[in-house]
């Protein structure tokens, strides 16, 4: 379910460099249990979004073959320390998550 | 035995595709904006894939560097990092060639993001990792090989 997210940024000369680590299963719907044998139903991030003071930034479409608790890094130019960052993650089964995090 | 298994996965993959689709009704307003169609990830083949999502004809580059380790010990966890170094990038996708479900992610970058994907992703077995970077309205490739010791996509 939804579980903090966690956010770095941090400039790097006028480019912003953000890191995100987003808490999901990210099932794939192919994996089978190993003590029932059944499959484990597909439970995974379809979309990520981040945006800087507001403007969209990023505009992710994801799989299950993104890894267990999703890390994702992108560099921004243009923003300045004290700008926000803010990420939002919709899940298949309609699940969402947001945080925020100030530039530093 | 065989014939049983398949109509398991076949029955999930149905589930799965109607779940997706439920999602994708969710997400219209987001939708527009993102560079390739869900029924790209519902492709299979590489191929088709691409085709879905506009990249047949993408033109391998060298201005496109990919990140990855040589050899995955673990197929479920397996970093990779796409630069591009093309002027006016606007879409960085991720093909993992040989997964069941090959378009991994793909990342559509405005407002001065620059042409740089960092994550990590999960590999059934060794094959190439495809980037797709869209830039000025065209796509550009390239892929390196890893090697995965353990896959990740199955149980």
């Amino acid at each position: 379910m939804a579980e903090p997210m966690r956010i770095r940024a941090t400039m790097a000369g006028d480019v912003a460099d953000v890191k995100v680590l987003m808490n999901h299963t990210m099932e794939t719907g192919v994996r089978k249990d190993a003590k029932t044998g059944q499959l484990i139903p597909a439970h995974y991030i379809t979309d990520v979004t981040a945006s800087i003071n507001g403007a969209k930034v990023l505009d992710a479409g994801m799989s299950g073959g993104i890894s267990k608790n999703p890390y994702l890094g992108f560099k921004v130019k243009g923003p300045k320390a004290g700008d926000k960052v803010v990420v939002n993650w919709v899940d298949n089964k309609g699940d969402k998550n947001t945080a925020e995090a100030t530039i530093g | 035995m065989n014939a049983l298994r398949r109509n398991v996965l076949k029955s999930a993959a149905g589930a799965g595709t109607v779940a997706v689709a439920v999602a994708a009704g969710l997400l219209k307003p987001t939708m527009a904006l993102a560079g390739a169609p869900r029924t790209a990830f519902e492709a299979k083949t590489v191929g088709d894939a691409l085709k879905s999502m506009g990249a047949s004809g993408a033109a391998d580059s060298k201005d496109i560097t990919i990140k990855a380790p040589d050899i995955a010990e673990n197929g479920a966890v397996v970093p990779v990092e796409v630069t591009s170094g093309i002027a006016g990038t606007t879409a960085i996708a991720i093909v993992a060639e040989k997964n069941a479900t090959p378009l991994v992610a793909d990342f559509d970058l405005t407002n001065g993001a620059q042409g740089f994907i960092s994550t990590r992703i999960k590999m059934g077995q060794t094959s190439l990792i495809r980037a797709v970077v869209t830039a000025g309205g065209k796509t550009y490739t390239s892929a390196k090989e890893v090697k995965v010791t353990i896959g990740g996509c199955g149980g």
